[in-house]
């Protein structure tokens, strides 16, 4: 792998991204952990016809979820305002109160994106399972309901149990405090949310951090993502 | 039809669930009425909130203007931590979950059936719902209350025989507590057991405000706070 993965600007850092790509990006949901410079210039970047996966589909625009009041949220929402999404898989695409609509929801009106809905749990699971190499798994999660049909169910230990599918994505955004120039990731609080889980399952893993590092300045013992999953690393400030 | 006293507040609700936590308990709550629970649980117990944004032992919500982005619940509201916090990320966050190490999640309901099924994210009207992390606590905690109003705005009740509406789990409901009744789910599809009702019902206005049979708690007694 590269010795250096430093990026020099986030325009650079997503200018391959093709039409058609999967991206997952990570985060909650709010504005910790949310690589929002990275979805920022890949709206300006303009792929189209784009797979997101991600646990919302950018609720804080319209709700302000997880983000500090007078600031101004950024999130998932630029992309689908400007048409660049095909396809959501994710577990939150809408605001939790019935009278609030964001771009998600105007893109899904519009029948311009498919969504795929997954129970939060199964989600991380099966990216967790596509970055470790398992193609499939089992979970009593969901058996019984909606999300579990079409889908093989079988009973373990008497239970009902579903067989979940891993996935995996063309590329990855993951949101990190700190890197340093080998790729690994130091996380801070509930910032990690799905960033370690998505580094490891994408074919390029791209992550925005707060500052870059050289190696030898994160103390082994608070590397979260190490960096033999991570491709690109892009610091917000110099 | 109309009730025989007044139904009890939100607050009420909370109350009345949360002297279900004993010392020492994982509790996750949903979001709504479930959130409410963290003010009222008794003197003397010490319960060990977990949220799916990856934290276990967060504190009260974080002073206005006070908090850290990169401490947050799953409803993305800023937390502070208490003393013996832990952090992690998803995967583990809902490992502990599936994992049965929740003692009690407190959920939602639109409609909880007689057999313990529970329809919570889903409203037909939107046509579109979040799913969350509500199936995975559902399936997975060990012990499952759901807090709602007994009946919907239009009076249609909540507590039914079958859900119209999408599951979120079968048969995973232990305990509904309402703004009328507490109402335990007996196992093996065996019925509803009304256990409380608020002051002032009685065990037919609350079977008369429900859409299943219930059964009588031979202790059926008044709602108790303390």
């Amino acid at each position: 792998m590269p010795t250096n993965k430093t990026c020099h600007g986030f325009a650079d850092a997503v200018s391959d991204i093709p039409d058609g790509a999967s991206i997952m990006v990570g985060g909650f949901g709010g504005a910790g952990g949310l690589p929002f410079r990275l979805l920022t210039a890949l709206r300006d970047h303009g792929a189209r016809r784009l797979t997101i996966i991600s646990n919302t589909a950018g609720v804080s625009m319209v709700t302000g979820f997880g983000w500090p009041k007078g600031e101004k949220p950024i999130d998932h929402s630029i992309l689908f305002e400007n048409g660049q999404v095909a396809r959501f898989i994710g577990t939150y695409p809408v605001p939790g109160s019935v009278s609030l609509r964001n771009a998600f929801q105007a893109a899904f009106d519009r029948k311009e994106v498919a969504l795929e809905l997954v129970p939060q749990g199964t989600f991380v699971e099966r990216i967790r399972a596509g970055g470790a190499g398992i193609p499939a798994f089992f979970t009593p999660t969901a058996a019984g309901t909606r999300l579990a049909e079409g889908k093989e169910v079988r009973t373990f230990d008497g239970r009902a149990c579903v067989m979940e599918r891993a996935l995996r994505a063309d590329f990855a955004f993951v949101r990190a405090a700190v890197a340093d120039t080998l790729g690994n990731l130091m996380y801070v609080g509930s910032s990690r949310a799905f960033n370690p889980a998505m580094a490891t399952a994408a074919d390029i893993t791209i992550a925005e951090v707060d500052r870059i590092v050289p190696p030898g300045k994160i103390d082994p013992e608070r590397v979260g993502t190490p960096g033999v999953y991570v491709d690109r690393v892009v610091a917000r400030s110099a | 039809m109309s009730d025989p006293a007044p139904r009890l507040d939100r607050d009420l609700i909370a109350m009345r669930v949360a002297r279900e936590f004993e010392d020492g308990f994982v509790v996750n709550l949903g979001i709504g009425i479930p959130t409410l629970c963290s003010n009222f649980v008794p003197e003397g117990v010490q319960v060990l909130y977990q949220s799916e944004s990856g934290v276990l032992n967060y504190g009260p919500l974080a002073e206005e203007g006070r908090g850290s982005i990169d401490l947050i619940n799953a409803g993305g509201q800023f937390v502070t931590p208490n003393p013996g916090m832990a952090l992690f990320d998803s995967a583990e966050a809902f490992a502990m979950i599936r994992g049965g190490h929740i003692d009690v999640t407190v959920l939602g309901g639109l409609q909880v059936s007689r057999a313990g099924d529970l329809a919570n994210w889903f409203l037909p009207s939107r046509g579109i719902g979040n799913v969350g992390g509500a199936m995975d606590l559902a399936a997975g905690a060990r012990k499952v209350i759901v807090a709602m109003e007994h009946n919907d705005r239009t009076g249609n009740p909540k507590v039914v025989d079958q859900c119209t509406f999408p599951l979120t789990g079968a048969r995973c409901v232990d305990l509904i507590v309402t703004d009328i009744a507490v109402i335990e789910v007996l196992p093996d599809e065996r019925g509803l057991l009304l256990k409380e009702h608020a002051p002032g019902w009685s065990f037919e206005a609350v079977q008369k405000a429900t859409g299943a049979r219930l059964e009588r708690s031979p202790s059926l007694a008044e709602f108790t706070f303390a």
